[in-house]
């Protein structure tokens, strides 16, 4: 008997059973429960800004692949405009106007990622750099945080009011919004009140659960957190990154706040937060544009952190993670320049061992 | 020694589903059909070719030698069985390519009669150099699948004064089991041929490492290791490529080596048990090698098993009695499945370094579509030897293989590790081995065009030398006749 098979083929000939696909499934899973409570904190018009943000990620994909002369399905079912268009819809305001997700996801998948080549070139977060792109550009509307509104709660809007927020835009607008509690600090910070004072109302646990204004899907710690936790166990992420941003900001935090407690907010609050969560362990984390070493890793992390920190605290802005994560993609290349793994047999520098004397 | 307390650190690797089960708790198969015709490759090894002394026609006895080491690198073939010697010419080799190079074809005649030799009492009276000999002599290499012929290795060891020769017994690879086996089955031989391998090296200790999950096997190598206090036999963790030798070797002792060294430069030796095996049988029995044990796995084998073959057994008498289902093979693989080549065909021959051949099914390859790489760097956290496999693709993808060399391309030893981590099903070591390739053939191409300015150069120097040469003797005949002349003059005139 004699067997011909084709297709002559070298190294590892089998493989470990997880696909790009598979990997942006585990991250969307991780992020669904504190995206599905975030719809239902903000309604009817959160769901439509999702969708509308999603889909649209989806079609400027679809229509950059075909532009380039190749089918859009394959490279849609790889999950990473589903991905780039659901972490951008995270991080908007939840009432935003429907323009505002259009624009955002032709800015992160046009702008962000295909302009350098699609999945893997690209140099920036698509996601972050489409909502720091909207934040300059549109700043009313980014700023303009929704209360609180669950859906099926009497004083929330329906789905026809959704329809009239999401397409024409809030009349009285006051009357349904207010500041993040990053925000107030800010303002409050320019009125020359303390602290203790300005968090008066401010409630832990509250934020804790991510009852609270803020993006759509950034307003609870817990399940972002735990969501960030699970990947690592996966090992979809390493821990490297969350941890060396999360330490950072808590000991740049610990250090300011035991000065000057009136003027600098504790670490507890820079690290209940949602936003903090999602950067550090979603935003942070995205393979294409941080190092591709541990040691890498904990720098960029640590850069983050410390960016982060400056911004929130000194900044024009009363929230960074934006800025501090796209200014070290910009560093990445920088980072995994310097730091590289020692290869076998061969000291830092890449020359060889010197053989030891018995 | 106090590294051996100290809990060394493995580098990267990968821990893939083993498959080992199937073939590794039934008995050696010992009765597979001598074949009609054995396929017997001059080069079995590293280094020169055997250079053959039989003539086409001639009868020959089972252990009678074939063709002769030929070099300082180099190992003798022997007949694997009695026969007539029917042709010494090109036949496909057991590569990838399956490219003709040099054969023995030899038909059997069923008898199986061995060459009368002598055996010696104690081997242990030999001298150590004794033992060296005798093992190149009974054609032994590496048979973990280096191919690096024993006994220079051997010499290597004695000459450097090593402390600590491993026996490996890893077998990492997923699929195989032919070492497991014949560590359960012939643990005393094993010992044997390893207390013969101390004596030849002049080396005190011993160390086998068996990787946990072998338990048997490290059981009856234990046993069989009691009375002999040089040699201890341990257990490691699972976790591919432990037996890479670099690996191991840091693993034990928790030495580098350095870029360019042999190990045998920081005192230690590696050998397989394989080896150790072959040693036992060539210095106790004086039988040189002439069979293996191998595996024969994957999911369209009918009956899997470990089999004890004759080398230049073709391949395809092989999967034809472990009714290997042609419709469902998808892929030949001589070797594990992650280091292991894809084979053209069945119809070449096993051979001193065939530990293994899979057959299998498409479910259990990976999957080939190839995507985007996403820069996961799990390619650089498996990579066991520190290198960036994302980075050197990329630099190989646009052809620049010269900064693909200056971040380690050199130092990939093909292990496999990436390509099976790859999510993106990127196949990295093809990159590698195809960008390693081309490398070689342009210091070739480039040494040659060297070689060859050199010789044009020369070649004008030479012709230089000749013109000027024969100037010179112009000029000195001109100058004579003028000479001459002159003195005709003088003459003339005093005349």
């Amino acid at each position: 008997m004699m067997i011909t098979t084709s297709k002559p083929n070298s190294g590892a000939h089998i493989g470990a059973n997880r696909s790009v696909r598979q990997i942006m499934w585990q991250v969307m899973l991780a992020l669904s429960p504190a995206t599905v409570f975030g719809l239902w904190c903000f309604g009817w018009p959160a769901f439509n800004l999702f969708v509308i943000t999603v889909s649209s990620a989806m079609m400027f994909e679809a229509f950059c692949v075909r532009l380039k002369g190749r089918a859009a399905k394959p490279v849609l079912m790889d999950g990473s405009a589903l991905l780039t268009g659901w972490l951008l819809a995270m991080t908007l305001p939840p009432w935003a106007p429907w323009w505002i997700g259009v624009v955002g996801s032709g800015l992160a998948i046009i702008l962000g990622k295909q302009v350098y080549g699609g999945l893997g070139q690209n140099l920036f977060n698509p996601a972050m750099l489409a909502r720091v792109a909207l934040l300059i550009s549109f700043p009313i509307e980014m700023t303009t945080w929704a209360n609180v509104s669950p859906l099926f709660f009497a004083q929330s809007p329906g789905i026809a009011e959704s329809w009239r927020i999401t397409f024409s835009g809030l009349e009285n607008l006051d009357a349904y919004t207010g500041a993040t509690t990053l925000g107030y600090i800010k303002t409050e910070f320019s009125q020359n009140r303390l602290l203790t004072d300005i968090l008066k109302n401010y409630s832990a646990t509250l934020n804790f659960i991510g009852w609270t204004r803020g993006s759509l899907g950034e307003t609870s710690t817990v399940l972002l957190g735990l969501g960030g936790i699970w990947l690592i166990r996966q090992k979809i992420i390493q821990w490297q990154i969350p941890v060396s941003l999360l330490l950072t900001v808590a000991l740049l935090a610990s250090i300011f706040h035991l000065i000057d407690s009136e003027h600098y907010v504790s670490p507890f609050l820079h690290l209940n937060s949602g936003a903090m969560m999602c950067v550090a362990f979603f935003i942070a984390t995205d393979y294409v544009t941080s190092p591709n070493t541990p040691t890498g890793q904990l720098v960029f992390g640590a850069g983050c952190g410390l960016l982060i920190f400056v911004i929130r605290t000194w900044g024009a802005y009363p929230e960074g993670a934006g800025f501090a994560v796209l200014l070290m993609n910009a560093a990445t290349p920088l980072i995994d320049h310097y730091i590289r793994p020692r290869i076998y047999g061969r000291d830092r520098q890449g020359k060889p061992l010197e053989i030891p004397k018995p | 020694m106090l590294s051996f307390f100290s809990k060394p650190r493995i580098r990267g690797g990968v821990h893939a589903e083993e498959h080992k089960a199937i073939t590794a708790t039934q008995a050696i198969v010992r009765s597979f059909p001598l074949p009609k015709k054995l396929y017997i490759p001059l080069q079995q090894h590293v280094g020169k070719p055997a250079e053959p002394l039989i003539r086409v026609g001639e009868q020959v006895l089972k252990g009678q030698l074939l063709a002769y080491s030929q070099g300082l690198i180099s190992a003798p073939v022997h007949a694997p069985s009695s026969g007539i010697i029917l042709d010494v010419n090109d036949y496909p080799a057991p590569h990838p390519s399956a490219l003709p190079i040099r054969m023995i074809v030899l038909e059997t005649d069923g008898k199986d009669e061995w060459l009368t030799v002598p055996t010696i009492d104690d081997p242990f009276q030999l001298a150590p150099e004794d033992i060296s000999l005798r093992v190149g002599a009974a054609g032994i290499v590496g048979l973990g699948g280096a191919t690096f012929p024993t006994a220079v290795k051997l010499n290597m060891g004695r000459e450097n004064r090593i402390d600590t020769l491993i026996i490996n017994g890893a077998e990492c690879e997923p699929y195989l089991s032919c070492d497991d086996r014949l560590m359960q089955e012939c643990s005393g031989q094993i010992i044997d041929g390893v207390r013969l391998m101390l004596h030849g090296m002049e080396t005190g200790q011993a160390v086998v490492a068996i990787e946990d999950n072998k338990p048997q096997a490290f059981m009856a190598m234990q046993a069989a290791a009691q009375p002999y206090p040089s040699i201890k036999v341990i257990q490691i963790p699972t976790r591919y490529p432990m037996g890479w030798d670099r690996q191991l070797i840091g693993y034990v002792t928790g030495r580098e080596v350095p870029v360019g060294c042999r190990s045998s430069e920081i005192g230690v030796t590696i050998h397989n048990v394989g080896t150790a095996y072959a040693t036992h049988k060539a210095i106790r029995h004086n039988q040189p090698l002439l069979s293996r044990v191998l595996t024969i796995s994957g999911g369209a084998v009918g009956r899997p098993m470990n089999v004890e073959v004759p080398l230049g057994t073709l391949i395809s008498e092989l999967f034809d009695f472990c009714e290997v289902d042609a419709k469902q093979t998808a892929r030949i693989i001589m070797g594990g499945p992650m280091m292991g080549d894809a084979l053209p065909h069945t119809g070449l021959p096993t051979v001193k370094a065939t530990s293994g051949i899979l057959a299998l099914t498409a479910n259990e390859l990976k999957n080939t579509e190839e995507q985007p790489c996403i820069r996961c760097a799990s390619c650089v956290s498996v990579c066991p030897a520190g290198l960036r496999p994302l980075d050197m693709a990329n630099n190989i993808r646009v052809n620049q293989l010269d900064a693909a060399v200056d971040i380690g391309l050199k130092d990939c030893i093909s292990c496999g590790c990436c390509s099976y981590i790859c999510p993106s099903n990127i196949p990295l070591v093809q990159y590698f081995k195809y960008a390693s390739g081309e490398v070689a053939a342009r210091q070739q191409a480039q040494h040659k065009s060297e070689q060859t300015k050199r010789l044009m150069e020369s070649r004008t120097a030479r012709l230089e030398r000749i013109a000027q040469q024969q100037r010179e003797e112009e000029q000195a005949r001109i100058a004579a006749k003028l000479e001459r002349e002159r003195l005709k003059a003088e003459q003339e005139a005093t005349a």
